[in-house]
């Protein structure tokens, strides 16, 4: 039974050689999904990926029936989603946006205080929250008092769920400037206000530009809270206090419908497109940033 | 006002000063000092002795942190700096850090103008051009950098960073400097232009340093005090310390025995 | 005076996120109200009745089909995540292939939910069906088998985190002994970030429990307990995104009280997690 220590050793070698191969192939595994989905919309949707995507209104599904029935490509795009999807975002971030920077600069700035623990484990109950959950708070709060589905209901969901990002990115990057930087500002004689609002966060610019852009691309693809607060459109809308549509409730729309399915393709891959292209935009700049 | 004060002579006057950073232990004990206009200063002592504490007292820089408490009266000009706006005594009190701190998003320009930029003094572009282009001679920077005003201040040299950090301190002409170990950063070389610099900019202003180095105190400065354990224990002529210093333990720290 | 003001407006802001918290528990609360009222708060969650034309409602089927899928997930999920963590954080520490894997994966967190539930149904579901799991496709199994593709970025970079975090001395002492790389990852750098690797699979068990889209695209919505792989069945979040629109009364707060219900426990998964990054970090 007696190994030698020879044999026993060359054992354990390969064993754990093999064991590097199989975390590589799984780690090659979890590549594919991203690439798989990324073909997928490309091959399907590409024939649709047109000039009229981006100018004309989704179609109705008699319309697109009686295309298809012609063998005709299905005629429209997603206008009105497309604005939708930019007005409420827009109205999103004018609500998340301001309140996140400032909560951040407090938490940052009175870092033992209980309130600020308390405020923190908050942010992240929040953040916690599943979105249709928060989608059907909001329904509660803005959409039942006005008696409508509206812009601005979606957007409150969009907003309560970029605040907890938005908050911890801009207290974690205040956090992380030398305190040397702040004191310096105070000993030139600077105020609070100004040394907050002329040093620190021009400094921690980087940080909280790449926080809200991360936000805004981590809410732009959401459709279960919009579902149940702006409902969807069929035209072009502007206004916040009425039903609006979004790419993804279209999506959604496309999806359930069968004659639409087609369209489903070209607008999930712009989506994608635009939700991935910021994603990269953002963390190139924060690497940028950082290395200054 | 300034005139109607006997001593007016003593630029800056340290009465009882005590700094706790907990109820229990005082990090700084009843310092008494009187410093005069145009001298250098320099504050001696081992590490954790309070030289630091002792320095940041005199722009209320203790007033950042809400758990530490400064008793005792500071005389800036005969005036009480307790008794003043602390943004004030700042503007009267610069201030130069151990690690050069240039503001990352300010070029180099703006760096020297940060000053009246925080405190909101207008100043029309003639006089901002005078004040960095003075400033930044002063401070033997000028022919470095005048052609790259508007670069960030974070691509210069470290050296060259702390002596930006001086034009920033004096560009808003104050009464007292109060350095805090600037060279301790720096390699020899850039530390002498500091050193120089100092002997220079006594002609016009009155410079407290918190300096290591003892051989650099000896170069500098006219006065020394040297600190131990939070207490002020000798304060006289730095020639008069280095040569014949009264107390058994500042001869120790001088002759290497701690610190 | 200025300083006062602007103190006071960052304060504000801070405490917009106390209220906002409180008018989430206010509004949960206040509309399940009706529903737990006719129902019984235990009836309500032990009742696998869902029953819109009698208006008897009960959530258990919608606990379970959560639970398990889910659960499901994460244990899809742990080979894949670890070995991210493993790849990322102690074979290729700092290098640039790490970034490449960790950027991809973290492309993965952006894909919207909606297209993980369009590539399954128009993807995975045909091969499920050619596998012979069910006639539709539908059920338990897809719905775990996207969720878990949606939490791996979750799972594995925090894992990662605390597995690079192992301490190189640590690491060094074993293979001095004689170790291979293998068994210092199995004595050494696993069972030290045990538990943070612990609190991140239980961040991303919170994720998987919320989703919506997906799920809702790919689990069949039945109102039935799961009790196989292949068995149609609807979670929390699925139900609420399906028939809220056409609710009212005591359907509307029922699905409130899931919608509360949901809230609870996720936020109790969150807190455990982060009272054990709590622990760690210490």
């Amino acid at each position: 039974m007696k190994k030698t220590i020879f044999s026993t050793s060359r054992y354990r070698q390969l064993k754990s050689k093999l064991f590097f191969y199989v975390v590589c192939t799984f780690c090659g595994i979890t590549m594919i999904p991203l690439f798989l989905i990324l073909w997928e919309l490309v091959k399907k949707g590409y024939k649709q990926f047109n000039l009229s995507l981006f100018t004309e209104v989704s179609p109705s599904s008699m319309d697109a029936m009686l295309a298809k029935i012609s063998n005709e490509p299905i005629p429209g795009g997603i206008l009105n989603g497309l604005t939708g999807t930019l007005l409420i975002l827009l109205l999103a971030m004018i609500i998340a946006i301001p309140v996140g920077i400032l909560t951040g600069i407090y938490l940052a700035e009175n870092q033992k205080k209980t309130f600020t623990k308390l405020i923190r484990s908050l942010s992240d109950l929040l953040q916690g929250i599943p979105s249709i959950v928060i989608g059907i708070i909001v329904y509660v709060w803005v959409v039942k008092p006005m008696h409508s589905y509206s812009a601005l209901a979606g957007s409150i969901a969009l907003a309560i769920m970029m605040l907890p990002m938005i908050i911890r990115s801009t207290e974690e990057s205040i956090k992380m400037l030398p305190t040397s930087l702040k004191e310096a500002g105070l000993a030139l004689g600077g105020s609070y206000t100004s040394v907050v609002l002329q040093i620190l966060v021009p400094s921690a610019f980087g940080g909280l530009f790449t926080g809200s852009l991360l936000a805004v691309s981590r809410v732009m693809g959401e459709t279960a809270p919009l579902l149940v607060t702006v409902l969807g459109a069929s035209t072009v809308n502007w206004h916040i206090t009425e039903p609006t549509s979004a790419i993804s409730l279209l999506i959604w729309e496309f999806y359930n419908d069968p004659n639409l399915a087609p369209l489903v393709w070209s607008s999930s891959l712009l989506l994608l497109l635009v939700v991935l292209g910021i994603n990269i935009f953002a963390k190139s700049i924060a690497k940028k940033w950082k290395i200054q | 006002m300034e005139n109607s004060i006997n001593n007016d002579k003593y630029i800056l006057e340290l009465k009882d000063v005590s700094v706790s950073y907990n109820p229990e232990k005082k990090a700084i004990k009843d310092v008494n000092a009187t410093i005069k206009e145009h001298t250098v200063t320099a504050i001696m002592g081992p590490s954790g002795c309070g030289k630091s504490t002792l320095l940041r007292a005199i722009n209320r820089m203790h007033d950042l942190y809400p758990d530490i408490k400064t008793t005792g009266q500071i005389l800036l000009k005969g005036e009480n700096i307790f008794d003043m706006n602390p943004m004030r005594v700042r503007r009267l009190a610069g201030m130069v850090f151990q690690r050069p701190n240039p503001f990352p998003t300010m070029s180099i320009y703006d760096n020297v103008l940060a000053g009246y930029k925080l405190n909101n003094i207008g100043l029309s572009k003639a006089e901002k051009d005078e004040v960095v282009e003075n400033s930044l001679k002063s401070v033997a920077l000028w022919d470095e950098v005048k052609d790259s005003m508007t670069q960030k201040g974070s691509f210069l040299s470290g050296g060259q960073q702390q002596r930006l950090c001086i034009a920033r301190a004096i560009a808003l002409k104050p009464e007292i400097l109060l350095m805090d170990e600037p060279t301790s950063a720096l390699d020899p070389i850039s530390t002498n232009r500091i050193e120089d610099l100092i002997l220079e900019l006594k002609q016009q202003y009155t410079i407290v340093i918190v300096t290591h180095n003892m051989s650099q105190a000896a170069r500098i400065s006219d006065n020394s005090m040297f600190m131990y354990l939070g207490e002020l224990i000798e304060y006289g002529t730095t020639k008069q310390m280095f040569t014949k210093p009264k107390d058994k333990r500042t001869e120790d720290y001088l002759t290497g025995v701690f610190g | 005076m200025k300083d006062k003001i602007f103190k006071s407006i960052l304060f504000i802001a801070s405490c917009l996120i106390l209220v906002l918290t409180a008018g989430v528990i206010y509004a949960l609360v206040t509309q399940s109200i009706s529903a737990f009222s006719s129902f019984g708060l235990f009836n309500f969650i032990s009742s696998s009745e869902w029953d819109s034309v009698n208006n008897n409602f009960g959530a258990l089927p919608f606990i379970t089909g959560t639970l398990i899928t889910a659960l499901l997930a994460l244990f899809f999920c742990i080979p894949f995540s670890l070995s991210i963590a493993l790849f990322n954080g102690e074979y290729f520490k700092q290098t640039k292939i790490a970034t490449i894997v960790s950027s991809i994966v973290d492309l993965l967190a952006g894909i919207p939910s909606i297209v993980f539930g369009l590539w399954g149904f128009y993807v995975l579901r045909p091969i499920l069906i050619d596998m012979g799991v069910s006639a539709q496709g539908f059920g338990v199994l897809l719905a775990s088998i996207v969720l878990a593709i949606m939490i791996i970025p979750y799972a594995s970079s925090l894992s990662t985190e605390f597995i690079s975090m192992v301490p190189n001395e640590l690491k060094e002492a074993a293979y001095s002994l004689g170790a291979t790389k293998m068994e210092v990852i199995k004595t050494v750098s696993l069972p030290v970030s045990l538990s943070g690797i612990f609190a991140a699979y239980i961040l991303a068990l919170g994720r998987a429990l919320g989703e919506t889209m997906a799920v809702t695209m790919l689990i069949g919505n039945t109102n039935n307990i799961p009790t196989h792989l292949s068995d149609t069945g609807n979670t929390m979040a699925s139900i609420i995104a399906n028939q809220f629109g056409e609710a009212d009364g005591l359907k509307l707060s029922s699905l409130m009280a899931i919608g509360l219900l949901l809230f609870l426990i996720t936020a109790t998964i969150n807190f455990i997690a982060k009272y054990i990054l709590k622990l760690v970090n210490k």
